[in-house]
């Protein structure tokens, strides 16, 4: 099933790989800062598996040669791909991108923009916010291995989105954004900038999807989470790529003090997706969930890599990640705690677990922690196992049949971390993406047969 | 090599002890080809030895300083301020007078007699061991053990040392096995005949005493079918020599149901690194177990590994780590996983106190189409002050259905409830202090032979004084 980028047609656009991307309305300082990240970019080794970061990662996936800048997208092109974006019922309003080009205007429920909430594409929230945007667009420096590929980001960056919700404003209904790949060896550049003020409360829900499951692609995303004091942010990605996507998330977060971030990766697609997650606690009494899962099959390689950095006292942090693994693919957790001088009394929590469903199947687990500072709680823990024989027994006896009972041990395994979100519309949601994952896999087995 | 093989086989006296060695052999300051030749022909090295050493130096030289990964403390050794070969005759002469007054307090503070502080002190200590170790020698000989320095067993058994030497560990391992390979001098080489059960633990600390020049020791233990040994080495003493860099490499082969137990007992002056390199490799149904305890030196790296070969074979590491001020303790284990049904087993606890660190570095691995295979990790780290810092950073690789791993770690610091309760029953804080840190590493302490278990108490009480308040 290893496959390469088939080669780009002649008449597609320029490769990535040649200078950063034009914004061209974008004011002069941004403009700036994406020259000279393009210089870092292309300044920057390439990683190799022996630096630690990106220890047994298949970098070689990561060759950047085919991909290209994205055509601009046809009317019925994008008709179908809206049409394809459906919300959850909750949401209050969406936005979709494909191949970086925002689909439909963005509309603003009318009881949002009175309140002072501000939701706008990246390129206008450059020109008519600079303060916010000069403030935190990408202000956590990659440190989790992808500075290249941050540096890449910034340059090429065209399009995403700017969420600022003000002071005491409190929106219970999520928002939604997706992102799609669309045409063959597209290269697309995500970004939200999600910001809250004081007090502050926002859900947002990120779609990354391809519209042809079998076309390749590259993604490079950054998000930049901001949890204003006692500020509450949830943010929930769903990874859907095609099957031959090779992704690169960078997400970082930072908590304000007595504010409360949680975030929950469902990864399901993509050939190689890693997935970075910088949470900085820099205020007391601030609190982080990090959650992840991941059902991975085929040839599939999810990589990820945490830091919970404990930069304040008396802040609490709870990571946990599972992994369900077939066929011959593959599970990459990096992670550490970190939790600086002074930072005392800090809670700090790191767990994973891998289910091996195949024989070939392989999970790598680093947790880690970095310890510096007196009168911490701080566990980890790191489990890699299969199916108990006693639970499928059970099942099978009570005649379900060996595959219905095998999903559901895998489902039952990862429904403890949706469970973490605490909402039931988005839970159900993700569940039934989970069923439609194992639906293909079941489909494919059967042509197989 | 003469002044060792004297160490290994003749029942000194106290007179012929210190001074009998000869002052020719200095190899001078820094490391070249010119050095391990000089080595070779101090020490009448079989030509394939030679040639194994040179090709080790290349080796060394070619291979990077791992500090992409490790501390960075590492560049302070400066290879070319190091004498790799001293010959005791060079050293100081050495009487319990030479100690200084701070040593000799501390050993007041332990407790232990005068007698045997200057057995720690390194001065009578090789002809106290000796005779014990004499005695031992005598009785497992007549077994067919085989129990000599590792220059001579070279020479005098090629046909067994040969076939595992530089097998378990190669020499381009890592840059300071290389360097090992290159300059070894010292350390045992054991080997057990099939079926023998060596009753009394094998000791060697007095060795590492008489070759207080012989900072590259390199020891090879093969234990037979069905034997068992139980090897125990150690300076339990603070050593006084101004060497800066120790590094060993240290090799284990556990035939089909052998057992081997291999116990240090670490306690470095702080002045020494101290980067060894162990590995056992376990044969069918064998079992390798690492007792390790690393209390001193300025920075120890060292994880003591085991290669499961064969079916249902056995690891395990207990390792206690006690970092005080200025010490990085990183220690670990390795376990790889190379046939069904092995099982391996690592617990680690360390303590940090002042602005003393300890890390623990662990890899496991279980490859794939392997079935149950097991490993459980668990690694507690205890705080003591503000400044102190832990790290843990295992790496777990598990391919297929089978087998099941597990890793935890946590970290915590002594309650103050339990400070306080102690001291409503009248301890000092700083008593409560060390009997709680007593009571967290105790049931691994335990494990430890008894006169070292004993000893490691007082080495943490007395390492726990003056660290509250």
């Amino acid at each position: 099933m290893f496959e390469t980028p088939t080669k780009r047609k002649a008449e597609h656009a320029e490769p990535i790989l040649s200078e950063p991307s034009a914004m061209p309305d974008a004011p002069s300082w941004f403009q700036e800062q994406q020259r000279s990240a393009w210089t870092t970019f292309e300044t920057l080794p390439a990683p190799v598996r022996k630096d630690q970061p990106w220890r047994f990662a298949s970098v070689n996936l990561l060759d950047l040669s085919p991909y290209r800048k994205p055509h601009s997208l046809g009317q019925p092109e994008r008709d179908q791909i809206l049409d394809r974006s459906k919300p959850i019922e909750s949401a209050s309003m969406r936005l979709v991108f494909a191949d970086n080009q925002l689909l439909e205007p963005v509309a603003v429920p009318i009881e949002l923009q009175k309140r002072g909430v501000i939701i706008k594409p990246l390129d206008q929230a450059i020109r008519e916010h600079p303060d916010l945007v000069r403030q935190h667009f990408m202000a956590q420096p990659a440190i989790l291995g992808s500075a290249k590929y941050a540096a890449l980001h910034r340059a090429m960056v065209s399009s995403g989105t700017l969420v600022f919700v003000p002071r005491g404003v409190a929106l219970d209904r999520p928002i939604e954004i997706f992102h799609w790949l669309v045409q063959e060896n597209s290269a697309v550049f995500p970004h939200l900038l999600l910001i809250t003020d004081e007090l502050a409360k926002v859900k947002v829900i990120e779609h990354f999807r391809s519209s042809d499951d079998d076309q390749p692609g590259f993604a490079c995303g950054v998000n930049d989470l901001v949890a204003g004091p006692g500020a509450k942010v949830t943010y929930v990605c769903t990874q859907n790529w095609g099957n031959k996507v090779r992704a690169l998330q960078m997400n970082a977060t930072t908590v304000d003090h007595d504010a409360a971030a949680l975030s929950l990766n469902v990864n399901l697609g993509g050939r190689y997706s890693r997935f970075e997650s910088l949470s900085r606690l820099i205020g007391e009494g601030g609190r982080s969930d990090l959650l992840a899962i991941a059902i991975a099959d085929r040839d599939q390689e999810f990589d990820a890599r945490t830091l919970q950095d404990h930069a304040s006292p008396h802040t609490n942090s709870d990571l946990l990640y599972k992994n369900a693994l077939a066929d011959r693919s593959r599970s990459i957790f990096g992670g550490l705690i970190r939790v600086e001088p002074h930072a005392h009394f800090t809670d700090a929590y790191q767990k994973v677990r891998n289910l091996l469903l195949s024989d070939e199947a392989e999970a790598d687990s680093m947790p880690g922690l970095e310890i510096l500072a007196d009168n911490v709680k701080c566990s980890h823990g790191a489990t890699s196992g299969q199916i108990d024989e006693d639970e499928m027994f059970y099942l099978l006896s009570r005649g379900i049949p060996p595959n219905v009972a095998r999903r559901l041990l895998v489902t039952g395994f990862l429904d403890e971390v949706l469970r973490r979100l605490n909402d039931s519309a988005i839970v159900e949601h993700l569940r039934k993406l989970i069923e439609e994952k194992f639906a293909a896999e079941k489909a494919r087995t059967r042509a197989a047969a | 090599m003469k002044t060792e093989t004297s160490a290994v086989d003749i029942d000194r006296s106290i007179g012929d002890f210190s001074y009998q060695v000869d002052y020719k052999n200095d190899a001078g300051v820094g490391l070249n080809e010119g050095v391990v030749n000089y080595i070779s022909d101090v020490k009448e090295d079989p030509d394939w030895v030679r040639e194994f050493r040179l090709k080790a130096l290349k080796t060394f030289f070619e291979k990077p300083m791992p500090t992409h990964w490790a501390s960075k403390d590492l560049e302070a050794i400066d290879f070319n301020k190091i004498r790799y070969y001293l010959s005791a005759g060079t050293q100081p002469k050495r009487s319990w007078e030479d100690v200084p007054e701070d040593v000799k307090r501390t050993f007041e503070r332990l407790g232990i007699p005068e007698q045997e502080r200057k057995f720690l002190a390194g001065v009578e200590a090789q002809f106290d061991s000796e005779a014990v170790y004499s005695n031992i020698k005598k009785a497992v000989g007549e077994q067919g053990v085989i129990f000599v320095g590792s220059c001579e067993g070279l020479k005098t058994h090629p046909e067994i040392f040969r076939k595992w030497f530089g097998k378990v560990i190669p020499t381009g391992d890592n840059k300071f096995s290389a360097l090992n390979s290159a300059v070894f001098s010292g350390g045992s080489f054991i080997y057990v005949p099939p079926g023998v059960k060596v009753k009394h633990p094998l000791q060697a600390y007095f060795r590492i005493n008489a070759e207080n020049f012989g900072q590259f020791e390199r020891t090879l233990i093969i234990v037979d079918e069905g034997a068992e040994l139980t090897y125990m080495e150690g300076c339990t003493a603070p050593k006084f020599n101004t060497a800066t860099l120790h590094s060993a490499v240290v090799e284990l082969v556990a035939l089909k149901g052998a057992k081997i137990q291999y116990i240090t007992v670490q306690n470095w002056s702080a002045n020494v690194f101290n980067l060894v390199t162990k590995r056992g490799l376990a044969h069918e149904d064998a079992e390798i177990k690492w007792i390790d305890c690393n209390i001193g030196s300025r920075l120890t790296m060292k994880y003591p590994g085991v290669i499961m070969k064969g079916r249902k074979a056995r690891g395990e590491v207990i390792s206690i780590a006690l970092a005080n001020d200025g010490q990085h303790q990183d220690t670990g284990a390795k376990m790889v996983h190379a046939a069904d049904g092995t099982t391996s087993n690592i617990i680690s606890k360390s303590i940090s106190i002042g602005s003393g660190r300890a890390t623990y570095r662990g890899l496991v691995q279980v490859p794939k189409h392997l079935k149950n295979c097991k490993n459980n990790t668990e690694c507690d780290a205890l705080l003591i002050n503000s400044t102190s810092r832990t790290d843990t950073y295992p790496a777990i690789t598990v391919r297929g259905t089978g087998n099941a791993v597990q890793h935890e770690a946590s970290v915590s610091q002594v309650s103050a409830e339990q400070i306080f309760y102690m001291q409503q029953r009248g301890l000092t804080e700083a008593q409560a202090m060390s009997l709680s840190v007593n009571g967290f590493v105790n049931d691994l302490v335990r494990q430890f032979p008894m006169e070292y278990s004993v000893e490691l108490k007082r080495l943490i009480e007395l390492e726990m004084e003056g660290s509250v308040g």
